[in-house]
């Protein structure tokens, strides 16, 4: 039943993407199209939220694909858990896109391809044999590509198009090739033969790598993260969103179905090996987003540092997991679900935020804004609640996934294997670090781009966006306060989806007096958000109403002070570049081999002095330089062949013949 | 009968540390004073400060925000409420379960995270470096306290202050290298996030390398009131930390009669002085460090606690 709801969900998408098709460039198309994807989302959310709370499983075949096998589509708690993700953000995402698409110059390369992306994404959550997650996640890949290039006009987005879709069919070409492995030689593709049949040992570290190159690509794993920060952000920013919300959590979700569903009982390395790429993932992922300027390169590098923080859990519980310990294995995977909800929602937040930025000035460079709390202040407050939730800090919902994971590496010294021991205190520092230099991040973002003084014409006339986007962002800025205060049913919800993969769950947390949570049953340990927001409410109201009861009331406007020397020009305010150029000098030199500099004119001349930093992405230099570089070499030369006589041909053939008969005779 | 005297010792509690905060303060300047042969302000100096700064009318720039006027009450209470959740007298407080060490530590980081926004609120280039040092120094403090965090929770299997109280004050604590380590780990963070010497000045204004107060530089009135009370509470949250943890002695334990809470608030006195003591004699005697030498010294800290929690992960089990 509530498969067959969501796959007309899926059935309604493709009907809208076809009338965008058949209406073309007509304005009621965007309205329309948006419209009617907001209505179906939310339907399929809902189908998905009662599936997930009533813990129930369905499965249905249909008659397509392969001939001798259908294509099979299943609803357990975990892809209802992800299909919820998946809704809420295309559904907040069509909502904004009814105000913001209005500005949209080319909505015929805009519109189709949202309604089928969405129908993408739902089909790779659905899908139940690895035929039709394959088919469904090239799908999803294709049509994010030509959102990526939709304003194929610029140069830029046409670089980020091309490396996403390398990027992209070499991590579908790696998934292939692992579930051709998971399938064994029988060629059993149906994930139910699958779950039952284990591969050996060496055959699923093999596999383990294929999904940590396929499903780790697409979701940002340094080192395949370098598509990410070029095509998010070259999308429209509802599309950004949802590519940076939503499909990266379609990546996580095939990383988990398969390390922790498919491919039988892990081993305790798996667990050491995710969770160090999950560590160095989220401290790469800030320290990139802090050196740049563009605040919606920024917010995908972010992505990145999330993606990390969520491996860093899913590793920790498979850790867990293979020594046979259920209730921390449940309290890190739970960690990990929550994040992925949580991420889901701030980064959509922040990215529809970024996306008005664009619409009111024209700008995504930090350096020509400044100033827009004044000019955009339901915005301004609704990116605030956002940069507080994505920098954890409490009583916002970022800080309760981020608490629930320390509470798991806590729990992690009972772990038997020496290479454990070292990695996770090592990893919880990462996250430490990575936690923090997020809340730099973020001061930085919001600073520079919403306080101060405007930098340009552009930011000082900017006006704020219409209702439709302003609904979209509030919906997700109550979402990261509820959740942050009442964690508790958050949890619960994810209870189903824990019970279904690893065989238990975290204690209940709504039982709980003045819903508290804590982590496990025999734990010490609480948090307790609720009260932490009514403490802190109640004491700013006291110190306010104290303050004003005792307090001068009076107020004047002035000129800044600033030392005694206020300069008018808005450029002597501190810039993004400057922002970070302490941090920059800590970290940089390590990590992109930062060098600055400076060239100060002799005294009495007027030219003037001039700063230059040069950055290197070290990955890029020293991975995918030579890759790309070995790549055009040999193509260069093998080019040869293509202008040879029909006899050099023949022989080649005849050639190619007798070494693969020599093979087959020595191979016997 | 319980329950009310929970809650009167629970709001003594919360009134206590904004009422002694000035106090530590003024402590604190009276002994640098008496260090360098001056005769220093009197000791209710800032409680004078702060009354003044309440009479005087708000000078707002320009174009400051609605987030510039709201911040001082939000560091305020981030403070106060980081504040009411450190055991100072008496360990189990009524509402010690409601927030554990690592809630504490991210509280400190919202009232900072408001800081550093206020800072750049108005535009100056003044705030911009206070607010941009800031979040470097924290950037390092705050992993830094992460893994002190992780090292105390990890010896009293809890995060919970009142539990990691309660465990130092009993015997099978022991001389152990991993305390040593995050006790000066802490001390360190403590400096540094207190904005003293040798990190910050807390003396000074219009210093090329001050922090903390390029970031207030436009505030004034009740507004500066504010943040001023929530600073020297942050040194008393500080103080009263190092003290519930490493000097958790005469402590009123949970449920006990009155006189164990008189006992407990004279031995938390004596430990706040000694603090005071200690933080002037150290502030006198040392200099003034360069900005980019700090992460050095918290990265020292932070590889500390970083050390301290790797040798109980490791020892565990044998």
């Amino acid at each position: 039943m509530e498969v067959d709801v969501s796959l007309w969900c899926v059935l309604a998408f493709f009907v809208a993407a076809a009338i965008s098709v058949c209406l073309s460039k007509r304005a009621a198309a965007t309205a329309l199209v948006y419209g009617a994807t907001t209505v179906i989302s939310a339907l399929a959310c809902a189908t998905a939220l009662t599936c997930l709370l009533n813990n129930q499983t369905a499965s249905t075949k249909l008659p397509l694909g392969l001939p001798w096998m259908g294509a099979s589509f299943h609803i357990d708690p975990l892809s209802a858990f992800f299909l919820v993700v998946v809704n809420l953000g295309a559904g907040a995402a069509s909502l904004y896109g009814l105000g913001y698409g209005r500005h949209e110059p080319f909505p015929e390369r805009v519109l189709p391809f949202f309604a089928a992306f969405l129908a993408g994404m739902n089909l790779v959550v659905l899908a139940d044999d690895a035929f039709t997650f394959l088919l469904a996640w090239e799908f999803m890949s294709l049509i994010s590509w030509a959102l990526v290039v939709s304003h194929h006009r610029s140069q830029d987005n046409l670089h980020a198009g091309y490396v996403y879709i390398l990027m992209a069919s070499f991590g579908t070409f790696a998934l292939l090739l692992g579930y051709g492995l998971l399938a064994g030689t029988a060629g059993h593709y149906d994930f139910e033969a699958i779950r039952s049949n284990h591969p050996s040992a060496f055959y699923s570290a093999i596999v383990l790598g294929l999904v940590l190159l396929g499903a780790g690509s697409k979701a940002g794993l340094i080192p395949l993260h370098v598509w990410l920060p070029l095509a998010h952000p070259a999308a429209p920013s509802h599309v950004s969103a949802l590519m940076s919300g939503v499909m990266t959590k379609v990546a996580v979700y095939a990383f988990i179905r398969i390390t922790f569903d498919l491919l039988g009982p892990p081993t305790w390395w798996w667990g050491m090996a995710i969770l160090l790429l999950g560590g160095i993932t989220a401290v790469m992922g800030v320290l990139y987003a802090l050196m740049e300027h563009d605040l919606k390169r920024l917010l995908a590098y972010h992505t990145i540092e999330n993606i990390g923080i969520i491996f860093i859990g899913l590793g920790l519980a498979l850790a867990f997991e293979a020594n046979h310990m259920p209730a921390p294995a449940a309290l890190a995977l739970t960690a990990a679900l929550l994040h992925v909800f949580n991420h889901a929602a701030f980064k959509s937040l922040l990215f529809f935020g970024a996306g008005a930025v664009v619409t009111a000035t024209g700008e995504r460079d930090m350096e020509h804004l400044g100033g827009l709390i004044h000019r955009m202040p339901q915005t301004a407050f609704a990116f605030l609640v956002g940069c507080a939730a994505i920098s954890a800090l409490p009583p916002l919902n970022g800080f309760v996934s981020e608490w629930m994971t320390f509470q798991a590496i806590l729990l992690s010294p009972q772990l038997p294997q020496w290479g454990l021991r070292f990695a996770v205190p090592a990893v919880g520092a990462l996250l430490a670090l990575s936690a923090a230099l997020a809340a730099a991040c973020f001061v930085k973002a919001f600073g520079v781009s919403f306080l101060g003084r405007p930098r340009t014409a552009a930011a000082e006339k900017a006006k704020e966006v219409d209702g439709f986007s302003r609904s979209a962002m509030a919906v997700f800025a109550a979402l990261c306060v509820l959740a942050g205060i009442l964690p508790g049913f958050f949890i619960d919800a994810l209870g189903p989806a824990t019970q279904h993969l690893l065989g238990s769950s975290m204690p209940a947390q709504s039982t709980i007096a003045w819903f508290s949570i804590v982590p496990i049953n025999q734990s010490r340990s609480s948090y307790n958000g609720l009260l932490v927001f009514i403490f802190i409410a109640l004491s700013a109201s006291i110190s306010a109403y104290a303050i004003h009861l005792l307090a001068s009331k009076a107020k004047r406007r002035a000129p800044a002070w600033d030392g005694g020397f206020p300069d008018a020009s808005p450029l002597t305010q501190y810039t993004a570049g400057s922002f970070s150029q302490p941090i920059r000098r800590v970290f940089g030199t390590l990590v992109f081999r930062v060098r600055e500099e400076v060239t100060m004119p002799l005294p009495g001349t007027t030219q003037p002095a001039k700063h230059h930093v040069d950055l290197e992405d070290i990955i890029w230099s020293v991975l995918y330089a030579p890759l790309s570089r070995a790549i055009t070499y040999s193509s260069d030369r093998l080019n040869v062949l293509q202008f040879l006589t029909i006899r050099r041909y023949l022989s080649l053939v005849f050639s190619a013949l007798v070494v693969l008969l020599l093979v087959i005779a020595i191979w016997h | 009968m319980a329950l009310t005297r929970d809650l009167a010792v629970q709001s003594f509690q919360m009134l206590l540390v904004v009422l002694l905060a000035p106090l530590v303060t003024g402590l604190v300047r009276k002994m640098k004073a008496r260090l360098l042969r001056r005769r220093g302000p009197p000791l209710i100096q800032p409680y004078r400060d702060l009354i003044r700064l309440l009479h005087k009318e708000v000078v707002l720039a320009n174009n400051a925000s609605w987030l510039f006027r709201a911040a001082p009450y939000l560091i305020f209470a981030a403070t106060w409420v980081a504040a009411a959740l450190v055991p100072t007298f008496a360990t189990g407080l009524m509402f010690n379960w409601t927030a554990d060490l690592i809630a504490l530590v991210a509280l400190l980081g919202s009232a900072r995270f408001f800081l550093a926004l206020a800072g750049m609120d108005v535009g100056t280039s003044f705030g911009g470096i206070g607010s941009s040092r800031e979040v470097m120094i924290a950037s390092l403090a705050e992993p830094a306290m992460i893994m002190i965090v992780f090292s105390l929770a990890l010896l009293a299997g809890t995060t919970q202050l009142s539990g990691i109280a309660q465990y130092m004050l009993s015997s099978n604590v022991g001389l152990r290298v991993t305390l040593g380590l995050a006790a000066i780990s802490l001390v360190m963070v403590g400096i540094a996030e207190n904005a003293r010497i040798p990190v910050d000045n807390p003396a000074t204004h219009l210093e090329l390398t001050m922090v903390h107060e390029a970031m207030i530089l436009e505030y004034s009135g009740r507004h500066l009131a504010l943040i001023e009370l929530s600073a020297s509470l942050k040194l008393l949250v500080y103080l009263s930390l190092i003290a519930c943890i490493f000097l958790p002695w005469g402590m009123a334990p949970a449920r006990d009669t009155w006189n164990y809470f008189a006992i407990g608030a004279g031995a938390y006195a004596a430990k706040l002085v000694a603090g005071c003591i200690a933080l002037a004699v150290f502030e006198t005697a040392i200099a003034k460090m360069r900005v980019f030498r700090v992460p050095a010294f918290l990265g020292a800290a932070l590889m500390l606690g970083l050390l301290g929690a790797l040798f109980l992960f490791v020892s565990r089990g044998f």
